[in-house]
């Protein structure tokens, strides 16, 4: 489904330049879940970015659902991420001025979905992330965990096939992040595939396949199902 | 992502940051304010002095003996030197028939010797006919003008001004005596109010004859000029073609008259006017500048603030140009509802004017607020541009950061 082959990426830092992503070369099959960790630094957020299409490569080569990627101009990459990926962020990214159901609208919305027919499908999202009730509730009148599930709903409206989440429980309790780990795993198991950047060693081994970064570089990539 | 989705989502964050929109609404609205009561008050002073114009007489067409422009061009085979063809009461009655002409009142002016009992003096005799009081705007401090007869009927009656009432008769009535001027006689039948005047004439010293009666006196079968109300403002310049056609063919089609309008000064007032109202709509145009000046800072300002927002929408999927829309109808509607309550503001303004100076109407003309309104919408657009497109440029790996 997702192919990296010898994916750079350099930042230029007064006059050093920083290897981010030194010759990354990845695979990711339909209904994997991978965590990624590593120091910081280490290139983990570049390489969630880089997935998530919101950033290019320098040199390498980007292969998403067996089309190359790596060269395809702003608007054409904003409707690859429209449609195939879902994006949870560590701070949720929820707009404040927007109820729980318009922030799961917003990606339909963006899309040009009929109104009757975001709508329902939101509805539905919302109900599949146990927030049916807290629908017209405002961001500030949610939870911490209640927030990210929202968050989660949004990231899955459009049925996409990546699910990237970046330090998901971050922000959370232990308890919401229980919640909205298990939320995230349940939709895997539904044949979502799950990225899960984490500092959480915890929650990093729950996944089935871990990756290590340091430097740039790929130090471990074990699949704990092939053990 | 639909317009209609476009517009809502601007709107609900207008809505979210209530200073930033109250700002760019006074500073919009204060704009079109100035050029709604800036031209309110070019408008208001043009009205009043057209409106002098009309109570002089707006349609009013002056038809004198005599080719006063350029004799070569109009005249084949004048002689030099030639005295002009008089008019008559002929041609008076031939311009009353005109279609567009609603009235006429021929005149002739020369000077007689009065005289009332024991009082004598030289005074102004001006001939006419009914039609001129109406024509020059008179009023009557006394009795009535001129009976309603044919021009070419003479009776010996008489209207004086206030002056000549004066002298002959000071303070006691004037009215049935009879006044002898030259060889006639004739009854007093009214006295003219205070201040009226005809060309260079203050009627407060002219004693008015039918204007049969003062050829009679003068033995004079010319009249001195006819004087021609038009139906209406617009019908002046068509009526003038009509008289100058109608008078060369009873002059054997030699066109041997000269026809002034009032027309022609008070185009040349309209224009000074306009001028001043387009120069005060100028002045009022630099405040809606600064206004979209405000509006791109305020906008920039408000990217900033979100930029974090702009991530996100990139994130899910938002292309360049959803974003530029995005920003843009926010800018237009700010400025659209701020330009309709500085049109509220602006004629609130114009009202208050009004009651200071009850004589000036200083209602905006629609052209201006139209213009307003649109100026307004267009510079905020315009002024939103470089905002919007910033945001759109944001890099969504910086902008998410909220760097």
């Amino acid at each position: 489904m997702i192919r990296l082959e010898k994916v750079c990426r350099d930042f230029q830092v007064g006059d050093q330049v920083v290897h981010a992503l030194d010759h990354i070369d990845l695979d990711i099959k339909p209904g994997d879940y991978i965590s990624i960790m590593g120091p910081s630094g280490s290139g983990k957020s570049t390489l969630l970015n880089i997935l998530g299409l919101l950033d290019r490569p320098n040199s390498g080569t980007y292969w998403l659902n067996d089309a190359d990627v790596s060269s395809l101009d702003d608007d054409a990459l904003a409707e690859q991420r429209q449609k195939n990926i879902g994006f949870i962020f560590q701070s949720f990214h929820l707009i404040a001025r927007l109820s729980a159901l318009e922030n799961v609208e917003l990606p339909l919305l963006l899309a040009g979905a009929p109104v009757a027919a975001r709508r329902e499908r939101a509805r539905e999202v919302l109900d599949s992330v146990g927030l049916a009730p807290r629908a017209d509730h405002r961001p500030d009148q949610l939870s911490g965990g209640e927030r990210q599930r929202v968050a989660i709903g949004r990231a899955i409206v459009m049925k996409p096939g990546l699910l990237l989440a970046d330090e998901p429980t971050g922000n959370l309790d232990s308890r919401s992040s229980e919640e909205v780990i298990d939320l995230v795993e349940q939709l895997n198991r539904g044949g979502i595939s799950l990225m899960v950047v984490t500092h959480d060693i915890d929650i990093g081994r729950r996944a089935r396949r871990h990756i290590s970064l340091r430097d740039g570089k790929v130090i471990n990539d074990e699949d704990t199902r092939s053990q | 992502m639909k317009p209609v989705d476009t517009v809502r989502f601007s709107f609900q964050a207008i809505q979210r940051y209530p200073l930033r929109t109250s700002m760019l609404l006074l500073a919009v609205s204060i704009g079109v304010a100035a050029v709604v009561v800036l031209t309110g008050v070019g408008e208001g002073a043009r009205r009043y002095v057209t409106g002098e114009f009309a109570a002089l007489g707006t349609h009013l067409i002056v038809v004198l003996p005599g080719k006063s422009e350029t004799a070569g061009a109009g005249g084949t085979g004048t002689i030099i030197g030639a005295t002009a063809r008089d008019l008559t009461l002929g041609d008076a009655m031939a311009v009353e028939r005109l279609a567009r002409i609603a009235q006429v009142a021929p005149i002739i002016v020369g000077s007689g010797n009065a005289s009332w009992r024991a009082r004598e003096r030289e005074i102004t005799v001006l001939g006419t006919t009914t039609e001129m009081l109406d024509v020059q705007h008179w009023r009557m401090q006394l009795g009535r003008f001129l009976p309603e007869i044919d021009m070419d009927v003479a009776t010996p009656v008489c209207v004086m001004g206030s002056v000549v009432r004066d002298e002959f008769f000071g303070n006691a009535s004037p009215i049935g005596q009879w006044l002898r001027i030259g060889d006639t006689r004739c009854r007093v039948i009214g006295v003219l109010a205070q201040g009226g005047t005809t060309g260079p004439f203050n009627t407060d010293e002219l004693v008015i004859l039918p204007i049969a009666s003062a050829q009679r006196l003068f033995n004079e079968p010319g009249v001195f000029r006819i004087l021609a109300d038009a139906t209406s403002r617009e019908a002046v310049p068509a009526a003038r073609r009509d008289i100058i056609e109608i008078i060369k063919a009873r002059h054997q089609g030699e066109e041997d008259i000269t026809v002034v309008t009032q027309d022609a000064v008070l185009s040349t007032f309209e224009s000074i006017f306009d001028m001043i109202t387009m120069g005060l709509a100028g002045i009022a145009a630099i405040s809606l500048f600064v206004a979209g000046v405000l509006i791109m800072n305020v906008m920039l300002v408000a990217v900033s603030q979100r930029t974090s927002e702009i991530g996100l929408l990139k994130a899910l999927g938002a292309t360049e140009r959803h974003i530029v829309a995005l920003f843009l109808a926010e800018a237009v509607f700010l400025s659209f509802f701020g330009a309709l309550l500085g049109l509220i503001l602006g004629n609130i303004g114009s009202s208050l004017l009004g009651t200071v100076f009850p004589i000036l109407d200083f209602t905006a003309p629609t052209w201006a607020m139209v213009a307003a309104v649109g100026v307004a919408v267009t510079s905020g657009l315009l002024f939103s541009i470089l905002p919007a497109r910033r945001a759109a440029r944001l890099d969504p790996v910086l902008a998410l950061t909220g760097r």
